[in-house]
């Protein structure tokens, strides 16, 4: 079995393409869905209107995909580049850890500076944390997908020492949590008694800078030259290993800024399950969305989508919830096989 | 007696027709050329024979029997045996386990080596080649690798040998005792099929000749009863003229090297002790086997290596912080050996593909943003000025053929008028009409009083074109010599390694 490279697909084929991967995942899912004694569109409707079938749902959607939004285009950017990211979880908690730091009382600022300070500094320490294998990358060759990836469960446990510790809430009950951050670090709810907050906005505006710094600017032009051959990027005078490094720290901040949303427009304070795995989802999420940041909001907000709307159908229908996580991997899956039959005609022998 | 047939292959690649009804016969005892430009379907062809592709039309016969498409073990069986252009020999086995390998029955538990060693002894005695069995395949050189990999075939009872460009890598002496070997295996009853696009070589080895062009067979030549002429003519479908190069003052030392070494860096040899001087309005030839250290000397002057010991002047200056970058703010133009790899980004489009080396600079950046119209504005410019056959500026460059791909590299390094132009290999695989083009813009930006440094494996474009010759030979450089100054015998002599005696 070979394959070969196919010319460009035609207008209709790239639509065609996704439409067949969804129509996969659909099917596969149902499969699953009559194994565990259901019917299938029974279970397809409870999903969808879990995720979008009342003012609560669609607002639970949207506030759960605040956070994948952040990982997700922290993992487009840095894949653009080739620049393998896995360790937008590490970067999500340090910048949880940094809000939780400057935002309980140490800074006393009113909102309108402490929040811009906070965000900052919590920016710095994820582009900080990815800086580490993006040097240790770009200086002796030392494979980022290692380094990012086991970077997930030091500063996991880190946090856990943390909150052990420094951290720890005296008014806890011994619980493993920090205190909440003050009023004035805290991000205002863009519907009054509701759970979505502006971290939402921010998330979305941040895709739309990173879609303008993919596509209009001289960064966004060097980190796709990179990405798509490092070789020529170097014969050409572009400077691989400092857009590397930007690259890191974009990608490093955009990450923490997950963290930073999550404790300072929803939670409040840190726990060690701030994050049900946002970093690794985002990797999902910007696969799905092809690497395009604008894109990305759309498809965090479909997979927050299933994940929300699953929990709500598991309620009613007795299928395990796990059938969202099936789902979005199939989702994954087919979509990578349909990009990879847009560009490849497979021949036998 | 015709011992292959071939009738009717036709072969697509999504639209690209590769082979189009292509149809001959191979008698006992016969060399058959096969001629065409890089791109024209020989490898194809040859790949089909061999059953690495699958045909989409047309059958082949091996000494009367229908050959199974697809299955390079039918191709063995029936005799037939393949010479790759890249050899695919492993390095750390000695010679007689890489002939033998794969003929042993996977029973067996041990390689019967003294059978082995005696007909390999056997097959280099009747053959004329020379090996060492017991030597390890990495310290071989490329000729004796060439062989190991004709005896291979012999190993397994081929009676038609298929040989892919089998010259490329060759000195002319090696080429020269190979064409010896094909005269004894076509004597003991062998049939040979010759690919190549040179055309000395296909009238010096072959019995007959077939000319493709554009996947077609143009045309079939009896050798004693043709010319190099009509064989060019059929292969490009045009007379081709050679260039005309008007004399040009020699100017100031634009770019000079000192005593110049690198450090060992991968493969290939790395420069010993290299003294190079570059002046305006003339075009240095460098000349050699691949692999001798060109890549050393054209990475030091594009700006991807440093020297480790000597000086570089560009000017008459010392530099520093050598970088790609800095060789382009020194005026230098750089046309790489590589143009998929190295000259391109495939998945980038045209327009992103000629600002490459200039983004960073007005009229294309202003404040950290890409100006796209003014870098869309200079493609289209590019695409006009230089005669690129392109669907827009748009299109990913990984379309277009290597031709206009070339041609864009040119114009993206030419347009900013540098004074020193780093050319390798520049014509390589490129069909004739846009080789003269190639050597035609080389000949202008002599004209304007540039400094060319031409780096080829093609003696005859580099005696062609060069104001001067320098011959590399295991990282060294020989003396230049002036038009005309040395024979091509000479110059073949310095290539193998032979330094000149002190007349």
């Amino acid at each position: 079995m070979r394959l070969e490279p196919k010319p460009a697909p035609s207008f209709a084929a790239t639509l065609a393409y996704p439409l067949a991967a969804i129509a996969a995942t659909v099917l596969i899912a149902s499969l699953l869905v009559l194994a565990a004694g259901a019917s299938p569109f029974s279970v397809f409707y409870l999903v969808a209107k879990g995720a979008a079938g009342s003012q609560f749902a669609l607002l639970e959607t949207l506030t759960r995909a605040t956070p994948l939004i952040f990982t997700g285009l922290a993992v487009a950017v840095a894949f653009r580049a080739k620049l393998w990211n896995i360790g937008a979880e590490a970067q999500l908690y340090i910048g949880a850890v940094v809000t939780v730091v400057l935002g309980t009382g140490a800074l006393p600022l009113p909102a309108g500076l402490l929040i811009p300070i906070i965000m900052l500094a919590a920016m710095a320490a994820g582009a900080l944390l990815l800086a580490g294998p993006a040097l240790l990358k770009t200086r002796f060759g030392v494979d980022e997908v290692v380094t990012t990836l086991l970077l997930n469960f030091i500063v996991l446990l880190f946090v856990s020492m943390l909150l052990e510790g420094p951290l720890k809430d005296p008014m806890g009950l011994g619980w493993p949590q920090s205190s909440k951050v003050v009023a004035d670090a805290q991000l205002p709810r863009i519907i009054q008694g509701k759970r979505l907050h502006f971290g939402f906005v921010i998330a979305v505006a941040a895709a739309v800078v990173a879609w303008v710094i993919m596509k209009k600017t001289v960064l966004g032009y060097e980190m796709r030259a990179v990405g798509h051959n490092p070789e020529a990027a170097r014969f050409a005078g572009i400077p691989v290993n400092r857009v590397l490094m930007k690259t890191a720290l974009l990608s490093g901040g955009l990450a923490a800024l997950a963290g930073f949303s999550e404790v300072s427009g929803l939670k409040g304070n840190l726990t060690l399950d701030l994050s049900p795995g946002f970093g690794y989802s985002g990797i999902v999420v910007a696969m799905l969305a092809m690497l395009n940041p604008l894109g990305v909001v759309a498809s965090a907000i479909f997979v927050a989508g299933i994940f929300v709307g699953a929990d709500a159908m598991s309620r009613a229908a007795g299928v395990p919830s796990y059938i969202a996580d099936v789902m979005v991997a199939t989702a994954l899956l087919s979509m990578v096989t349909a990009i990879l039959f847009s560009r490849y005609r497979v021949r036998w022998r | 007696m015709t011992v292959l047939r071939l009738s009717g292959i036709t072969k697509r690649f999504g639209p690209l027709v590769a082979n189009d009804d292509i149809s001959f016969d191979l008698k006992k005892g016969e060399v058959i050329a096969l001629l065409g430009e890089n791109g024209a379907g020989k490898t194809t062809l040859m790949n089909i024979l061999f059953g690495h592709y699958v045909a989409d039309e047309g059958n082949i016969e091996a000494f009367g029997q229908l050959l199974a498409p697809g299955d390079p073990k039918a191709a063995l069986a029936a005799g037939i045996g393949m010479v790759h252009q890249h050899f695919t020999l492993a390095d750390n086995m000695s010679v007689l386990e890489n002939i033998a390998l794969g003929t042993e029955s996977l029973w067996r538990p041990r390689l019967d080596r003294s059978l082995a060693r005696r007909r390999i002894s056997q097959l280099s005695s009747d053959f004329g080649l020379a090996v060492e069995p017991d030597a390890s395949v990495a310290s071989l050189s490329v000729g004796e690798r060439q062989r190991v990999e004709i005896l291979k075939a012999l190993y397994r009872d081929a009676r038609i040998l298929i040989l892919d460009e089998p010259t490329a890598v060759l000195t002319p002496a090696e080429t020269d005792a190979l064409f010896r070997t094909l005269k004894m295996l076509v004597a003991n009853g062998l049939s040979i099929i010759f690919i190549s696009h040179k055309l000395h070589e296909v009238m010096a080895v072959s019995d007959r000749v077939l000319v493709l062009r554009s996947g077609r067979l143009a045309g079939e030549r009896t050798t004693a009863r043709t010319t190099r002429r009509e064989l060019a003519t059929l292969m490009v479908g045009q007379e081709v003229t050679p260039p005309k190069v008007a004399g040009v003052a020699r100017g100031e030392a634009l770019f000079a090297l000192e005593r110049v070494s690198t450090a060992p860096l991968g493969s290939g040899a790395f420069l010993h002790d290299v003294s190079l001087t570059l002046f305006a309005g003339e075009i240095v030839g460098l000349a050699g086997v691949s692999g001798n250290g060109q890549a050393a000397l054209a990475g030091l002057i594009a700006g991807t290596e440093n020297p480790a010991s000597g000086k570089m002047l560009v000017r008459g200056k010392l530099v520093g912080g050598w970088s790609p970058r800095a060789a382009l703010d020194h005026g230098i133009a750089r046309i790489p050996e590589d143009r998929h790899a190295v000259g391109t980004i495939g998945d980038m489009s045209v327009t992103e593909n000629v600002i490459a080396e200039r983004y960073r600079s007005s009229p294309f950046c202003r404040r950290g943003f890409l100006d796209w119209k003014a870098a869309k504005h200079f493609a289209e410019g590019l695409i006009r000025d230089y005669d690129v056959k392109c669907p827009s500026p748009e299109a990913r460059i990984r379309l277009l053929s290597g031709g206009n791909m070339q041609k864009l590299i040119l114009g993206r390094a030419l347009d900013p008028e540098p004074a020193i132009v780093l050319a390798n290999q520049p014509a390589r695989g490129l069909d004739v009409g846009a080789v003269a083009y190639v050597h035609g813009k080389l000949l202008d930006a002599r004209a304007r009083g540039a400094a060319v440094l031409l780096i080829s494996e093609d003696l005859e474009e580099i005696v062609a074109l060069s104001d001067r010759i320098v011959v590399i030979s295991k990282g060294r450089l020989s003396a230049p010599s002036g038009r005309g100054e040395r024979t091509i015998g000479e110059i073949g002599e310095l290539m193998a390694g032979h330094s000149e005696v002190a007349a």
